[in-house]
């Protein structure tokens, strides 16, 4: 049962996908006919094999592309104050890390910068790296400085495109728990891709499946672990029993498609 | 933290210091023993002593030359920069643009610069002709690198800009710029090199017309006189000149990218 966000505002949704379709420009069909909406406070994972169109919806969500067929619904003013990580750092390699985080804030013409890069920096831990430039940090520090960038805004939803597929699995552990810590203090609502089930069983409240392409949701699981969740639960019989669960699913799926 | 390891670079400095000496000594004491063991007069082939008695003796004429020379190069190679940087820019802002005047971009550069001279010598004041051929030569690098720039931008960032709901403007600075510069700095090395040859090669073409005095018509009116030491040693300064430019553009490239660009960073061993 998550306990992030208040209860009253959990169950509210913030945006809904509502027929969505998405044929791209060469004919592929990418998604089809995708119904699911996306509830103030929690943490919904899309999980999918490869090429499911799961980065696609990612992308539609935040209106980087458009449907070909039905609408995506913003029910809430927040839900267009987004947050975006991609799956590579994709930082300015001329930028420091301050002027990374900060370029949000440059391209939207807000205020009262230098607070509000202090204050990113400061949840991804790297106040300590403001002056560096990209090419000086590991991998798991430029995806820090990727989700600094993306929380300096202050978003409601944050999109997350595999961020951590590159990483290692140490790095990726640590980040998932550095994740599951922002989540439950900012009482943002996230929206992660991955193909990894046992990520996604971490990560998520709730974790919707992908057939392969065209990507329609195949099954819903909502996650039960006790809050907070640390590195223990990794490790837990619950954790097994699930990530068993959804796996066979993803096979049946994936036999079935 | 990107540091060769000290005992391999001061090796490996060193060589790089001493290999180059090495050979032009070599190939210098080869070229007088040529000379001398064989008994050549000094209009058939001078020896490297000689031309470089001669480069003393006529350094006046020779020094105001060079800086006619250069100084057409680098006039020539601050236009095309302004040329070719504003040109790219606004193939960059316009695909319309881009598809109507590459083509003539195109023909100015593969016509050879030589064809191209005599017709300016006539329309044209030698120096004012002299220079736009340096500058036309010049200027193709220039515009074919920073389009290229401008237009290799990565896609997610392109992206993130558009979440942010950057405008054409601020993307362009903030992104598309900042991108194009290692580019750019890659055509403007060329550019240099380039400028000087297309300076070298106009003066020679106005030389034959019996005016101009950059090093170029020097060589040609040393060759009218049988002079040939100060052939060499025009060609010499010529030599230097272009060695100078792409060593000053190196390392403006250098600076410029030291901190962030891979071309400019130091490798693990």
């Amino acid at each position: 049962m998550p306990a992030a966000a208040p209860a009253a505002s959990l169950n509210a949704p913030l945006a809904a996908f509502s027929g969505v379709g998405k044929r791209f420009p060469n004919g592929v069909l990418a998604l089809d006919d995708l119904d699911f909406s996306i509830r103030s406070g929690e943490f919904l994972t899309l999980l999918g094999p490869s090429g499911c169109g799961k980065s696609t919806a990612l992308r539609l969500l935040a209106g980087l592309t458009e449907p070909t067929e039905g609408e995506i619904l913003r029910h809430d003013a927040d839900a267009r104050e987004i947050g975006f990580v991609f799956q590579d750092p994709t930082l300015l390699p001329w930028a420091t890390v301050a002027g990374n985080v900060r370029l949000p804030l440059r391209l939207k013409n807000i205020e009262g910068q230098e607070t509000r890069v202090d204050e990113a920096l400061a949840l991804v831990g790297l106040e300590e790296f403001r002056n560096a430039y990209p090419r000086e940090l590991s991998g798991g520090m430029k995806m820090r400085v990727s989700i600094a960038r993306a929380l300096v805004t202050r978003p409601q939803l944050l999109l997350m495109d595999e961020p951590f597929a590159a990483l290692d699995e140490i790095t990726r552990f640590k980040l998932n728990d550095d994740l599951l810590t922002l989540w439950r203090t900012l009482h943002c609502t996230v929206v992660f891709v991955t193909h990894s089930v046992f990520e996604s069983v971490y990560l998520s409240t709730r974790i919707l499946m992908f057939t392969p392409r065209p990507g329609r949701i195949a099954t819903e699981f909502t996650i039960e672990a006790p809050e907070p969740r640390a590195g223990r639960f990794r490790t837990s019989p619950e954790y097994g029993t699930q990530c068993r669960e959804v796996s066979a699913a993803l096979a049946r799926v994936m036999a079935e498609a | 933290m990107t540091k060769t390891s000290p005992a391999l670079s001061a090796g490996e400095r060193a060589l790089r210091f001493v290999m180059p000496v090495v050979a032009l000594v070599a190939a210098t004491a080869i070229w007088e023993s040529i000379v001398r063991l064989n008994g050549l007069p000094p209009y058939i082939l001078p020896g490297p002593f000689l031309v470089f008695e001669t480069l003393i003796a006529d350094w006046g004429t020779l020094s105001e030359s060079l800086l006619v020379t250069l100084r057409t190069t680098a006039l020539a190679l601050l236009l095309a920069v302004t040329g070719g940087v504003l040109l790219a820019l606004l193939f960059a802002s316009s695909r319309l643009v881009e598809l109507s005047l590459f083509p003539f971009a195109v023909i100015l550069q593969v016509t050879p610069i030589i064809a191209i001279a005599p017709l300016l010598l006539i329309y044209l004041e030698p120096n004012s002709a002299v220079l736009v051929c340096a500058w036309i030569v010049a200027f193709f690098p220039i515009l074919s690198n920073t389009a290229l720039g401008l237009a290799s931008v990565d896609h997610n960032l392109r992206d993130l800009f558009a979440l942010y709901g950057a405008g054409r403007w601020k993307t362009l600075f903030l992104l598309r710029v900042p991108a194009a510069l290692p580019y750019f700095l890659g055509g403007l090395r060329i550019a240099g090199g380039l400028a000087l040859i297309g300076a070298v090669v106009a003066e020679i073409a106005a030389g034959t017309a019996g005016r101009g005095s950059g090093l170029a018509y020097r060589i040609v009116e040393s060759g009218y006189r049988l002079n040939v030491p100060r052939m060499f040693a025009a060609l010499l300064l010529i030599s230097l000149a272009g060695v100078a430019i792409f060593a000053v553009l190196s390392l403006v490239q250098h600076f410029t990218l030291r901190r962030w660009h891979e071309s400019a960073l130091d490798r693990e061993p």
